[in-house]
């Protein structure tokens, strides 16, 4: 690990004045500190914001406030979230390890690097990286990278399991700086790579994320998140949904649907929502939906297998939640 | 000068093999840095106070520094184990403020002030904590490497209360390796204190 200045800001306008280009804020550390140690981050000073009253649960006018700085585990365990929101609880819930959902925070998840291992390795060539040293995974070891929203220099994965559901529920960021407030749909704050991998979202490194909101949707009490991967825990997703479905009388009204593991950023499904929506909940309709799941995809050598399974991910995500009927 | 060898004189008043390794580390350390790295300049280090197993501790660290490395080099804890050592085995899983982390991803500076429980705390004087004698009973272990993590995490566990059927109980020890392949007898033993 590279040496760096360790300050502790006692209060959020401390933090916002202290940071700059080469700071990193830190919060639960487990992709910080394990980036730093293989030096792909390598800031020269840390603000420590672990102790920030950047807490919080509640509902403020039926939006869902949750405050960045709350830990993954917390989130996945509370009432209102559990109730509302079942999504976000469980996408938390699928995630990582016990011990990483305690110390990792809302904030840290939205924010973490892809685990590409090629992004990973400093021995290799990364764009995201390094920009304009390559990118080896586009022919190379491609198995569990993205299908969607690729280019020709990266094709890594966006590995926040709850970005995903927060996508599916068009849920905000609230960014802080010196210069004020502002606050960015999550959908529009995580770039697609393009000919710039390196510049991963709408956030400046001046700027510290201190909550998510979360509009009131009363039907996301009829949510889930499914994950499908190599092992049935601790692991990243190699296709994920999270769904919502607004059921009445045997009819989907609306539906809320986002993929993960299969993109570079957070994917929301607009046209297989729009096939569900006004349509009978049973299979077929399922089933004509879902063949939307992967319009575009671009499979590299070894995740050929992609589209398939997202599009079963899907199937199977519409029959836990709406039945077979 | 540094706290563990101290520590050793004023309780044992003599020169212990742990404690002369843990002295020789120490000073190891010192001149190399953490993980081989070039030293820190002196004015970036910093003050941690640590209540680790009920007793407080005072320490001057590199801020690079683990709380893994705080413990078993630093404070000669060496029951915490070092596997992966970037937060995928939970070999050096420990309790803070009661709740388990990795100790591996944790910078001993970001935790100043807290407490700290190791496997070293874990039991009520000679008695075994109740995971501790369930892991005995069951044989939930092989080679013992894990079995430090296995139960902390196992503790944690059963006082967050996430032990309904034995699906639950290996989804919440996920971020556990045994490389031995114990699960068997360590969910059996979970399940044996949860009732």
């Amino acid at each position: 690990m590279r040496p760096f200045a360790f300050e502790t800001p006692a209060s959020l306008d401390e933090a916002l004045r202290r940071a700059g280009d080469d700071t990193q804020f830190l919060a639960g550390g487990t992709t910080l500190v394990d980036l730093m140690k293989l030096e792909v981050m390598t800031p020269s000073r840390l603000l420590d914001i672990g102790r920030l009253p950047l807490r919080g649960i509640r509902v403020h006018g039926h939006t869902l406030h949750i405050g960045a700085g709350e830990r993954m585990s917390d989130v996945a365990g509370h009432d209102l979230v559990v109730r509302s929101f079942p999504v976000i609880a469980e996408a938390l819930r699928l995630s990582a390890s016990p011990q990483v959902r305690n110390m990792a925070t809302i904030g840290g998840n939205l924010l973490q690097r892809t685990r590409c291992g090629y992004f990973r390795d400093t021995a290799t060539p990364c764009n995201k990286r390094d920009p304009g040293s390559g990118c080896p995974a586009i022919h190379g070891e491609n198995r569990t990278h993205a299908i969607l929203g690729t280019s020709d220099d990266c094709a890594a994965t966006h590995p926040s399991d709850l970005a995903v559901a927060l996508v599916a529920l068009d849920a905000s960021v609230h960014l802080a700086s010196r210069d004020g407030t502002r606050r960015v749909r999550l959908a529009d704050f995580y770039h697609l790579p393009g000919r710039t991998p390196h510049v991963e979202h709408d956030r400046s490194p001046g700027e510290l994320m201190t909550a998510v909101t979360v509009p009131a949707l009363p039907w996301a009490r009829r949510s889930t998140y499914v994950k499908v991967r190599d092992r049935s825990s601790y692991e990243f997703a190699l296709t994920s949904v999270a769904l919502a479905l607004d059921l009445h009388g045997g009819t989907i009204r609306a539906a809320r649907v986002a993929a993960g593991g299969v993109a570079t950023r957070p994917w929301r499904l607009s046209a297989v929502e729009r096939a569900l929506t006004g349509r009978p909940a049973r299979l077929e309709t399922y089933e004509v939906a879902a063949a939307h799941a992967a319009e575009g995809a671009r499979p590299l050598t070894h995740n050929g297998f992609k589209p398939e399974l997202l599009r079963r991910t899907v199937v199977r995500a519409l029959v836990e939640l709406g039945g077979r009927a | 000068m540094d706290e563990t060898r101290q520590a050793d004189q004023a309780v044992g008043g003599g020169v212990t093999r742990r404690g002369l390794l843990a002295g020789t580390a120490v000073a190891a350390g010192a001149a190399a840095g953490p993980a081989g790295t070039t030293a820190a300049p002196a004015d970036r280090a910093v003050d941690v106070t640590l209540t680790v197993n009920g007793r407080a501790k005072s320490l001057r660290l590199d801020p690079r520094v683990t709380l893994l490395d705080t413990l078993r080099d630093r404070l000669g804890l060496t029951g915490t184990k070092k596997g992966c050592d970037r937060g995928q085995c939970g070999a050096c899983t420990v309790h803070v403020d009661g709740r388990r982390v990795l100790s591996c991803l944790t910078l001993a500076a970001s935790v100043s002030g807290r407490r700290v429980t190791t496997i070293e705390g874990l039991a009520d004087g000679g008695r075994l904590h109740p995971v501790q004698q369930a892991f005995v009973d069951c044989d939930g272990f092989q080679c013992g490497f894990c079995t430090p993590g296995q139960i902390m995490s196992a503790a944690a566990l059963v006082t967050e209360g996430h032990t309904g059927s034995d699906h639950e109980i290996r989804e919440y020890m996920s971020g556990n390796i045994c490389r031995c392949g114990a699960y068997p007898n360590i969910v059996a033993a979970v399940r044996a204190v949860a009732g």
